[in-house]
């Protein structure tokens, strides 16, 4: 009788606990796979193909799925493939391409035509203008993804690096200066 | 009046000199040779260019407008023509160079029409946009844009407004100087700002090292018969840091990431409301500023500089001594080394040391850390400097907020104090900057990514768009069709319409149904014939009878809109 009453309570127990994991995955069921999009949070977002993925997003659940290596991404660089290395537990891998200081596109407006490929080709809208009429680039909004020069039938559009300006600069890592022998003996005399 | 003080954590005491440039009155400098005046003078935006290469300007004549409400004004500070509107060096610790617009004096320091601001009948609002366009900034160091620190918060009530005349800073004079020669100047100006704020009271904190320039306060105060109340606050380093002379002066501790005005006080520094009035009284840009010139020089001195002056000429009215090898900008303990001597004065530019080895001996090597703790002691922010520099020298960023580096305001306590000389502060603001730049890199790829996400949408959204257009010119074709097959069918024999159907679009059949028994009705109204309206019922049998016999002939008007009535009636009996 005893047997049967523990039995009787374990089975209980496992039909609630059952349901209450049953509820539960239906309840809080995580949509979406939240490994892609932390990887997609690492990556620049230039959308600009270099992976070979259309956009940062299809890389990012390559990624995820372990079909590809993590070093394809230029604009990311060797601290993208450092954080997601970290991520994932994967082993870092030097950089499949050159590592390319940022860059925005600039459109040459006395030899554009204005026939608007570039702003098809443009994957995040940084490009103003209309057909016959001279293009530019919004330069805040460009992400230096070259997408646009393949296209140009007049090779206006040129790419140029975003160098350091009072904006944009940073204070350096303090760095312990290493001075000559002959300049740290005298010092040392002193201490003593 | 005896006014109870706090005291704020930390501080620390270095050696003042500042008796040195306050024997001599405030000087003019004369006009210098070229004049540059960088247009980003304001924490904000950066101001438009307004004059090109070759224009005549006239002192006090707009050269750079406003862009968005956090940014001011800047000004021609003399007359002569503009030489050029390009880059050239700044004085900032980058060395970098930033678009300036350089002017050369034509001797006369011509005004232009210079106008009084009709401040009694003008709404705060006007006011507050007329100092901006007058380009006051905070002249603290902070350079805020003073117009955009003169709303009272709707949700607390103003308690105090703080008149910061502390100046804590070693070497530098400029405030002291102002106060002792200008005093009522400055308090017409807290007035103003008095108005604007609508604060229960008006402190006006300045160090007791200066009992002069209080004197000539209380003096000023007293004569215009304002009720501010000039308080000593005592001498010890940084007194003059917003937050602290908030704590010393009310008690009030400003939490993190919080602004003094959510505690119902704000603060704004003597030469800001020497410079609003001067702007409001008498229609004066600002244009110049009181510049303390001290360090190796022979003659230390206060100088009322023009704003785009080249530092090594104004430097150069002092004398340095020529061991000198450097400028700095700001006080000792907060100022840096300009990049190159010739780079102008700014809104920013309290004060020019003459830098030698003698006065500032080069720091001896960094040591490691000992965890004194000294550091933590001396820090006015109550932080924990020893731990921030650990997760800021390993680049561990996450950890450098969570220990509040951002409440840090770079005072240089730690570095003075630390018996291992490490330099703390430049440690502190290496992670401010890495963590600001990773910060507008994550903002620019968030921004990226949702204009890529909405560029598809709108693709595939256009797409669906087209298909519904293509479909929706295929129904109608098949619509059109369908209606003419449907005629020619009745025409040839009434069983076609059965075809129709069986069409499988089946909308199509309906709209083309639709249309003809519309058309045949039209049609038969308008051959109905005129002489039928008045009949008596002998007459109507005889027409139902005509009628009865013309359809049993099948001569019913031969129209196709009939037939197709009829056609789709035996349909409908199908279906």
């Amino acid at each position: 009788m005893d047997i049967l009453l523990a039995i009787a309570i374990m089975a209980l127990g496992a039909v609630v606990l059952g349901a209450a994991l049953g509820y539960a995955s239906i309840k809080f069921k995580v949509e979406g796979d939240p490994l892609v999009d932390k990887i997609d949070a690492i990556l620049p977002q230039t959308q600009c193909g270099q992976c070979g993925f259309p956009g940062c997003k299809p890389y990012a659940e390559a990624i995820a799925k372990g079909e590809v290596d993590i070093n394809l991404c230029p604009p990311g660089g060797m601290e993208g493939v450092q954080r997601l290395a970290d991520l994932l537990g994967r082993e870092v891998k030097p950089l499949d391409a050159e590592e390319k200081p940022k860059q925005i596109a600039i459109i040459d407006e006395n030899t554009c035509i204005g026939c608007t490929l570039c702003i098809q080709a443009c994957p995040v809208d940084a490009i103003v203008g209309a057909a016959k009429q001279m293009h530019t680039i919004i330069a805040g909004q460009c992400t230096g993804c070259e997408l646009c020069l393949p296209p140009c039938p007049v090779e206006c559009i040129r790419m140029e690096a975003i160098g350091e300006n009072i904006d944009n600069w940073k204070w350096k890592y303090p760095v312990v200066e290493i001075k000559a022998a002959d300049a740290a003996r005298p010092a040392i005399k002193e201490a003593a | 009046m005896l006014h109870q003080l706090f005291k704020f954590k930390g501080g620390v005491k270095p050696p003042t000199n500042k008796t040195q440039s306050v024997t001599l009155p405030i000087a003019a400098a004369p006009l210098p040779s070229r004049l540059i005046v960088p247009l980003h003078q304001s924490i904000g935006g950066t101001p438009r260019p307004v004059v090109q290469a070759g224009d005549k300007v006239r002192k006090g004549q707009l050269i750079g407008e406003a862009d968005g409400w956090i940014s001011a004004a800047v000004h021609a500070p003399t007359s002569g023509t503009v030489l050029a509107v390009a880059m050239q060096p700044q004085p900032h610790p980058s060395g970098l160079d930033a678009l300036s617009v350089v002017i050369e004096p034509d001797g006369r320091d011509e005004w232009i029409d210079r106008q009084p601001f009709d401040y009694a009948n003008a709404t705060p609002d006007d006011t507050r946009r007329y100092l901006q366009q007058s380009g006051v900034v905070g002249l603290g160091g902070a350079v805020f844009p003073t117009h955009g620190k003169l709303t009272a918060s709707r949700s607390v009530a103003m308690d105090e407004l703080i008149i910061n005349g502390a100046e804590c800073e070693p070497y530098i004079t400029c405030d002291d100087l102002l106060m002792r020669e200008r005093a009522a100047d400055i308090v017409r100006g807290i007035g103003i700002f008095r108005d604007l704020l609508q604060p229960k009271r008006v402190l006006i904190g300045i160090e007791d090292n200066k009992p002069e320039a209080a004197a000539a306060m209380r003096a000023a105060v007293a004569e215009l018969g304002e009720n501010f109340e000039v308080v000593s606050v005592p001498t010890r380093y940084p007194a003059g840091g917003a937050k602290q002379l908030i704590r010393v002066l009310t008690g009030k501790e400003v939490p993190a990431a919080k602004r003094s005005t959510d505690l119902g006080v704000q603060c704004f520094n003597v030469a800001t409301a020497y410079t609003a009035w001067r702007a409001i009284a008498y229609g004066e840009p600002v244009v110049s500023r009181i510049v303390t010139v001290t360090g190796n020089v022979h003659a230390p001195r206060n100088y009322e500089a023009l704003i785009g002056t080249p530092m090594d000429e104004l430097l150069a009215l002092a004398q340095p001594h020529p061991d000198t090898d450097g400028t700095v900008m700001g006080g000792p303990m907060m100022g840096f080394l300009v990049p190159t001597p010739d780079v102008p004065v700014v809104k920013a530019t309290n004060c020019l040391i003459a830098h030698a080895d003698r006065l500032f001996p080069p720091k001896a090597p960094e040591m490691p850390c000992i965890r004194c703790g000294a550091c933590a002691d001396a820090c006015p922010h109550e932080l924990q400097p020893f731990e921030l520099y650990w997760h800021a020298r390993a680049k561990n960023f996450g950890k450098t907020q969570q220990y509040h580096i951002f409440d840090c305001i770079e005072c240089g306590c730690c570095s003075f104090v630390c018996p291992s000389r490490i330099p703390l502060v430049q440690y502190f603001r290496f992670a401010k900057s890495e963590i600001w730049a990773r910060e507008r890199e994550k903002n620019a790829a968030d921004e990226a990514k949702t204009r890529f996400e909405f560029k598809q949408f709108r693709e595939e959204r256009e797409k669906a768009e087209k298909a519904e257009k293509l479909a929706k010119a295929a129904a109608a074709q098949a619509a059109k069709k369908a209606a003419e097959a449907a005629a020619a069918a009745a025409d040839s024999s009434p069983a076609a319409p059965a075809e129709a159907a069986v069409d499988p679009a089946q909308a199509a059949k309906k709209a083309a149904i639709e249309a003809a028994m519309a058309r045949a009705k039209a049609q038969r109204e308008a051959a109905q014939p005129k002489n039928t309206d008045t009949l008596n019922p002998q007459q109507a049998e005889e027409l139902a009878a005509i009628e009865a016999r013309r359809q049993a002939a099948g001569l019913t008007d031969a129209a196709a809109g009939t037939a197709a009535v009829d056609a789709t009636r035996e349909a409908k009996t199908e279906e």
